[in-house]
């Protein structure tokens, strides 16, 4: 697990910043990028952020559309052997997005990732995480979501969980092309979802999962 | 100051106090009401969108033909985009949508910036026509082919072939006057768009007969209004033009008459894809196939016209 304990040297923290910078005016440039508050507004609340996972570029689109005051708070919940494979990921995980890193190998992993994720809740951040875990690339719009948001829930039942979808990404850049699309892309925040006095962990993450679909524009081509 | 500058500085100085007229007009009707009235904010949202085009296009018009085709290639990027965000379209069209962005419409905007006048009006029409298909057909998917295809072909046509003739009027002058045809740019947006808003405007005091009833709220009455106001200020802006001051009302007329026919076209459009607007990117305003599409409409028949008749 990578512990953000000591910060960064300063060259490294102003090089992320500028690479952050051009990561949103890429989006935007490319996607026109716009957040749809539906649900609930972008306030400085503590929040986690659920959405569909479609591409690897949702956590960076999520990222991009939050205001920036906002922004530098949010952090990504990220698949560390992903993010740590090469020294330019590490670089924009840790630094840029700031992402929590988690182990999704339950084999190998010497911490428990659960701890990480409630640990960076209790030091103030919201997250955004993909409860589905892997990339979708099936024909049904969302997987059945992992346990890991109900266990975020029961552990801090303040934080508010923002359902987050995220459209049209897919016809950017569908799997297999390596040429991205500029095709206009829409994040839609829902409104929060809270976990019922004694409902089970099926019954909330099923419900939690209904709200985010909710969000879903219609297929009008 | 050489004459092209001064009448640029003129037309400037004129459309900046019409502006601010208009600004005026709309903050006493503000005032007026006992709270916001969604027409009075809707008319000042379009006021402070055109403020916004009048400094960018005077900035490109001094800083030369470069800067006005940029400037046009940019708003070209970004009607495509909307018009195929909402077009039909599949996984097989991936790379013939890719070359449209990276490659026709640059190319098509390169043709312009460098006079090759016999190249772009036939490059979009009749090459891209017929090869751009051939890109998506060696994917091998043909579930509603023709469709994404047309889709296509249609994109392509209103947000890069149409949009491009604004810039392109600028190569539309007598020997030996470089630079005025910049101007030309200015007065067939100048009186599309006030033939836009009159016919917003005189559409709620007069409109009785609905156009196109369940579409639009646009009205005959309106519309009629409108294509007399672009007429007048034809007239009045005939000066900067080579038609003269008659031929030029006709030719203002003729160009929002266009215009306004583009504005239902577009409109049935976004009505069969459920859509309000294009996109929200220029606020209070929708996206720029909305802000744009009547100019669109207008440009190619006021360019061939003006080749035709008058520099034949």
């Amino acid at each position: 697990m990578i512990r953000r304990m000591t910060p960064s040297p300063f060259p490294r923290r102003l090089a992320a910043r500028v690479v952050g910078q051009a990561i949103v005016l890429f989006a935007r440039a490319i996607t026109a990028a716009q957040a749809d508050w539906r649900g609930v507004g972008p306030s400085a609340r503590q929040r986690v952020y659920f959405a569909n996972h479609v591409s690897n570029a949702d956590m960076p689109m999520i990222w991009s559309v939050l205001p920036h005051h906002l922004r530098l708070r949010t952090r990504p919940v990220a698949a560390a052997d992903y993010w740590l494979s090469n020294g330019l990921r590490a670089f924009a995980g840790r630094d840029v997005f700031q992402a929590v890193l988690i182990d999704r190998r339950p084999d190998a992993r010497t911490d428990d990732p659960m701890a990480a994720i409630v640990e960076a809740l209790e030091a103030g951040a919201s997250l955004i995480i993909f409860p589905e875990g892997l990339r979708n690339q099936g024909p049904e719009p969302l997987k059945p979501f992992r346990s890991g948001l109900f266990n975020i829930a029961t552990a801090r039942p303040e934080v508010e969980l923002v359902p987050t979808w995220i459209a049209n990404l897919n016809s950017v850049m569908p799997k297999g092309e390596v040429i991205p699309l500029p095709l206009m892309v829409r994040v839609i925040f829902g409104e929060p979802v809270t976990l019922g006095d004694g409902e089970g962990r099926q019954d909330f993450l099923k419900r939690a999962a209904a709200a985010l679909l909710a969000l879903k524009p219609e297929d009008r081509t | 100051m050489s004459p092209m500058l001064r009448d640029i500085g003129l037309l400037a100085l004129g459309v900046t106090l019409l502006l601010l007229a208009l600004t005026v007009f709309g903050e006493r009707l503000r005032k007026r009401r006992d709270q916001p009235d969604p027409s009075v904010e809707m008319f000042m949202t379009r006021v402070d969108s055109w403020w916004a085009m009048v400094v960018l296009f005077t900035l490109a018009m001094l800083i030369g033909p470069f800067a006005v085709v940029l400037l046009f290639a940019i708003a070209s990027f970004a009607a495509l985009r909307e018009f195929y965000t909402y077009s039909a379209r599949s996984r097989a069209d991936h790379l013939s949508l890719a070359l449209a962005f990276y490659l026709i419409l640059p190319a098509q905007f390169l043709f312009i910036l460098f006079g090759a006048t016999q190249l772009f009006v036939v490059f979009i029409p009749v090459y891209v026509f017929l090869l751009l298909p051939f890109v998506s057909v060696l994917r091998g998917s043909t579930n509603r082919f023709l469709s994404r295809v047309a889709e296509m072909q249609w994109g392509l046509m209103i947000g890069v072939f149409c949009l491009s003739h604004l810039p392109a009027l600028m190569w539309l002058e007598l020997p030996g006057e470089t630079g005025r045809g910049m101007l030309l740019i200015a007065f067939l947006v100048l009186v599309v768009q006030a033939g836009d808003l009159v016919d917003f405007y005189m559409g709620r005091r007069v409109g009785r007969t609905r156009i196109v009833a369940g579409l639009s709220s646009k009205t005959w009455e309106g519309a009629a209004w409108g294509v007399a106001a672009a007429a007048v200020l034809g007239l009045i802006l005939g000066w900067i033009t080579p038609f003269g001051p008659p031929a030029a009302a006709g030719m203002a007329a003729m160009a929002s008459v266009c215009g306004q026919a583009g504005n239902l076209i577009l409109r049935a459009i976004k009505h069969d894809r459920g859509l309000r607007d294009w996109s929200n990117l220029i606020p209070g305003q929708g996206g720029f196939l909305d802000q744009l599409d009547s100019v669109i409409f207008a440009a190619p028949a006021f360019y061939y016209l003006t080749r035709l008749w008058w520099l034949a």
